[in-house]
């Protein structure tokens, strides 16, 4: 169902989507501010979702191995080094860890523009891909704004991170959240995390950490917030996330606008090349 | 310009994915476009008794969206899967779209060079006078046939239209950041190369005589490229970010300039000389290459943007900041180190 709001703003995803009685919308709340490094979460959603190993090798970037989210990497672990922050920690330099997460986003583009339906809207307000419809089109990858989904080589289907589908729909909480030993990573309906990370940012505030701030927890963004959100201890670039991500098909409108207009160009064009002498 | 400030991206990692699409997509936004404007052109000289124009347009139609549907599947990951596309139709997915545009004009683009192929055998004789079966003759001069070939015709240039104006669409719905940039101008460059190599194929296949229509939309459709192209760079060079410089970098910029110098050369020619055989199908030519060095650095300015941070950030920040503040270079990538 298309309603005005399908591609922008506040929204509850899934009565959205069609699901009736739907359960509340539920997330991850990812406290990066307690996040050890452990790479608890990314052991734990390998073994669970059963993923395959993403090469094994040194990258030279801190102790981040994994590099980045991809077919094979549902959860990844940033690391960073700083030099002095001003909040003043030992030594004049700090350690940012944080467990980046696929954002299962209110206005997702990966599930917008799949061509087959294989990306769908769970009844928790999460995005998953079914792996038997899949044909691997590709058109996903770059459509998520986070650079979250991709194509697994040699299978040629894309993946990632399903909020543990299977587990939500046992009543468990996702592998990661249930492995993290800090609670860096929590899981629940959104409202209430929303709600706790307010609190959270406030507590740290007062404790005289300024740079704290959330990350994706608010409706009015670009993807009408995310399914998965943080807690940010510097800007998101540092850590590899966007600043400012904006769906692409919020403008979907009128970007087939411009092509009709294109469009009867083209027709006009030709119309106008007919008249005149045919030699 | 403003000038840049810098920001620390993570170890200059890119943010977005690049598409893992390989060569054959900018291939098929090339066929498509080819065969949207040559059915275009096969339409346009049926309906003006330019039967040649009319054959060989249609033909010409017809081949390259069997080469469009070949690259398509050839990409896929799961080639096999292919017909999963018709599982939905789904206007939020630009691909979807295009799938669905291709189930009609694949058929009735056929269908063209079916009929076309019936009218030939009931009006003119068959080689080494053999006989002509009489259904054949009854079939090809029936009224039936007539109207439904009209029809077919209608349905194939209309959804040309569409097969060469979608992939536009399909690009500029991303997170690809010259992609995302040109979502106003892109339509316009995709049009106008698919009318420059139409009208170019159609300049080179046929004889002088019966093609000025085909070197008219040649010209108009390499102007609105040229255009169109220039205007999007413009307008992303007056931006916070100049995402556009892509298209000056690299092997995008290799491909724009070719592309540039191709359509340039091969406009003037037919426009000047193309009443002359052999200008004509020198022009034709150059535009036909013209068009297919386009789709290609649209594509490779696409992976080039999506590569480098600064891209994505850039004009994030810029937006974020309400254009007031300098938007973010990426400084080596590497975090500073004490």
């Amino acid at each position: 169902m298309v309603s005005r709001t399908s591609f922008s703003g506040p929204l509850d995803p899934a009565p959205d989507a069609g699901w009736v009685d739907a359960p509340p919308h539920v997330g991850f709340f990812t406290d990066t501010s307690i996040c050890i490094g452990c790479k608890a979460c990314e052991v734990a959603c390998k073994e669970w979702n059963g993923v395959p190993d993403d090469r094994f090798g040194l990258l030279g970037m801190s102790y981040d191995n994994t590099g980045s989210l991809n077919a094979n990497a549902w959860r990844h672990v940033a690391f960073i080094e700083q030099p002095a922050a001003p909040e003043g920690s030992d030594g004049g330099f700090r350690w940012l860890m944080s467990s980046d997460v696929c954002k299962h986003c209110t206005h997702a583009g990966c599930l917008d523009v799949c061509p087959t339906g294989a990306l769908f809207r769970t009844e928790f307000g999460t995005v998953v891909v079914q792996a038997d419809v899949c044909n691997g089109c590709g058109y996903c990858i770059p459509a998520c704004p986070y650079g979250v989904i991709d194509q697994r080589k040699g299978d040629g289907r894309v993946w990632k991170c399903t909020l543990c589908y299977d587990r939500l729909r046992g009543g468990l909480e996702p592998a990661c959240a249930k492995a993290c030993p800090t609670d860096s990573i929590q899981f629940g309906p959104l409202e209430q995390l929303r709600a706790r990370a307010a609190d959270r940012v406030e507590a740290l505030h007062a404790s005289g950490v300024a740079g704290a701030r959330l990350y994706g927890a608010d409706e009015h963004d670009g993807v009408g917030g995310d399914g998965a959100f943080f807690l940010l201890l510097d800007d998101p670039q540092i850590y590899g996330l966007p600043p400012d991500p904006v769906v692409p098909t919020k403008h979907l409108g009128k970007m087939w606008r411009a092509a009709a207009v294109a469009a009867a160009t083209m027709l006009v064009g030709t119309l106008a090349s007919f008249l005149g002498k045919r030699r | 310009m403003v000038e840049r400030a810098e920001f620390t991206s993570y170890y200059g990692r890119p943010i977005v994915k690049k598409p893992v699409w390989k060569w054959p997509v900018p291939a098929y936004f090339f066929t498509g476009g080819l065969a949207g404007g040559s059915s275009l052109l096969g339409f346009g000289g049926a309906v003006t008794g330019n039967w040649r124009l009319a054959r060989h347009g249609r033909r010409a139609g017809f081949v390259a969206i069997l080469a469009s549907t070949a690259f398509l599947i050839e990409d896929l990951g799961r080639p096999e899967r292919f017909l999963n596309m018709m599982r939905v139709f789904k206007p939020s997915s630009p691909m979807s779209m295009g799938s669905w545009t291709l189930m009609l004009y694949g058929p009735t683009a056929g269908l063209a060079v079916v009929t076309d192929i019936l009218h030939g055998a009931a009006h003119f004789p068959a080689r080494g006078g053999a006989k002509r079966r009489p259904w054949v003759h009854a079939l090809a001069r029936s009224r039936l046939l007539d109207r439904v070939s009209f029809l077919g015709e209608i349905a194939a240039g209309l959804s040309g239209i569409g097969v060469a104006s979608y992939t536009a669409v399909l690009v500029t719905d991303t997170s690809v950041p010259v992609w995302y940039a040109a979502r106003r101008e892109l339509p316009f460059v995709f049009v106008g190369s698919s009318m420059a190599a139409s009208g170019g194929l159609a300049a080179v296949v046929n004889p002088a005589a019966d093609c000025a229509p085909a070197r008219r939309m040649a010209v108009l459709g390499s102007a609105l490229e040229l255009v169109a192209s220039d205007v999007s760079r413009r307008r992303m060079r007056a931006g916070p970010v100049d995402v556009g410089e892509v298209y000056e970098q690299g092997r995008a910029g290799r491909l724009e300039r070719l592309s540039q110098a191709l359509t340039v050369a091969g406009a003037v020619l037919t426009g000047v000389a193309g009443r002359r055989r052999g200008a004509a199908a020198v022009g034709g030519a150059l535009l036909v290459g013209g068009s297919l060095a386009k789709r290609f650095a649209v594509y490779e300015a696409g992976m080039q943007s999506a590569e480098d941070p600064t891209y994505t950030v850039g004009p994030q920040q810029a937006r974020a900041a309400g254009l007031s503040e300098p938007p973010g270079r990426a400084r080596g990538g590497r975090p500073a180190r004490r």
